[in-house]
């Protein structure tokens, strides 16, 4: 069994919040230089950028899962994972589909530029990706789930757009790989708030938005390399494997 | 007041849970939070919001709510509709905002705050 460091909630410049220096040249520099063997790239409601970052990162020996945080209709905020570049353009098209089109008009949100390995602007996405899609939360994750991928409800402590300040507890019958928590709180204090038990994997994540916040918080994972399968036997606890949150700022 | 008065009034669609008709309100409360509303709302509020997540029945039943009703033509997840007629909660649907049911609703339930015009 082998221990990786790993955060799994970046934005990049698509993100109309992300800052411009988060091109996946730049993210790439800053996660090896926090010692990051694993990261995820999750734009809001896209998932665009994330093959660019996945063949950058790829180089320099540091995996990438692929997906999105997505915003569900009741506007909680969700991570999701893709298994492979196939199945991240279904899942692609299914963003597309349920994505309201509202313009963001002169950038008013922040730009959101689409780019190349080399920092090149390729296209500027139009629509605003920050809104609800027209799917709720269980439809998400049921797609996301028939696509083989893994359903992680994002910042479950923060006090909007978590699955607690949406829908004030976690609906029966959803299933997810992991619930994620933020760097300003710790894992004991966020089990008893929310009543989560030991069982239920907890992943700490940076949700940065400019460099100097990659790996702000990360989660250890224990198991035997950095496939897709292992990182879902490790968020499911199984056979030995497990993440271990790391929630900087409580350390 | 019940819920039926409401329904008259108002002229809301009865998506589900009828058994609960006859329940009192006594206010109301708004909010699209739901942990805001498992915080801050009282028995036999009625609960104005446009989410359509079943955990809307499941907070208004914990809560004691007299009924939900929804915002703009938004209509009930099938689970939702569900968990309503279980808990005899009544989901009821408006073409309105929720800015103007809110203001009719105060009006009715609360006609002695509401000040007269200036002559």
């Amino acid at each position: 069994m082998k221990v990786f460091r790993a955060d799994l909630h970046i934005h990049t410049v698509l993100s109309p919040c992300g800052d411009l220096e988060m091109s996946p040249r730049n993210i790439v520099e800053e996660a090896a230089r926090k010692k990051l063997e694993l990261i995820g790239i999750t734009d809001h409601n896209s998932t665009r950028q994330a093959e660019v970052v996945r063949q950058l990162a790829h180089q320099r020996g540091i995996a990438v899962l692929t997906g999105a945080e997505v915003t569900t209709r009741e506007e909680v905020h969700c991570l999701a994972f893709l298994p492979d570049e196939e199945r991240r353009l279904l899942f692609q098209h299914f963003l597309d589909e349920q994505l309201p089109v509202i313009p963001n008009s002169e950038g008013r949100f922040g730009y959101q530029a689409l780019v190349d390995a080399s920092d090149n602007i390729l296209e500027l996405e139009e629509r605003l990706l920050i809104t609800g899609l027209r799917a709720g939360i269980g439809e998400v994750e049921q797609e996301v789930h028939r696509l083989g991928g893994l359903f992680i409800p994002a910042h479950i402590d923060r006090s909007v757009n978590s699955i607690f300040s949406q829908l004030g507890f976690i609906p029966p019958g959803l299933h997810f790989e992991a619930l994620e928590i933020t760097r300003f709180v710790s894992e004991e204090s966020a089990r008893q708030r929310f009543g989560i038990a030991e069982a239920v994997t907890l992943t700490a994540s940076s949700d940065a938005h400019y460099p100097q916040d990659i790996g702000a918080a990360c989660s250890l994972f224990y198991m035997h390399d950095l496939s897709f399968a292992e990182i879902r036997l490790a968020l499911l606890g199984r056979d030995g494997r497990k993440v271990m949150p790391q929630p900087k700022e409580n350390r | 007041m019940k819920v039926s008065d409401l329904v008259k009034e108002f002229q809301l669609t009865v998506f589900s849970g009828e058994s609960g008709l006859d329940r009192e309100v006594e206010g109301g409360y708004v909010s699209d939070l739901l942990s805001d509303v498992m915080g801050f709302s009282r028995e036999n509020q009625v609960w104005i919001t446009l989410q359509t997540h079943q955990n809307v029945v499941a907070i208004a039943s914990l809560k004691d709510l007299a009924a939900v009703i929804l915002v703009k033509g938004f209509r009930p997840e099938e689970r939702m509709l569900e968990h309503s007629n279980n808990e005899g909660i009544p989901v009821l649907g408006t073409s309105l905002s929720t800015f103007e049911i809110a203001g009719k609703l105060y009006r009715l339930l609360c006609p002695e705050e509401i000040l007269p015009p200036a002559v």
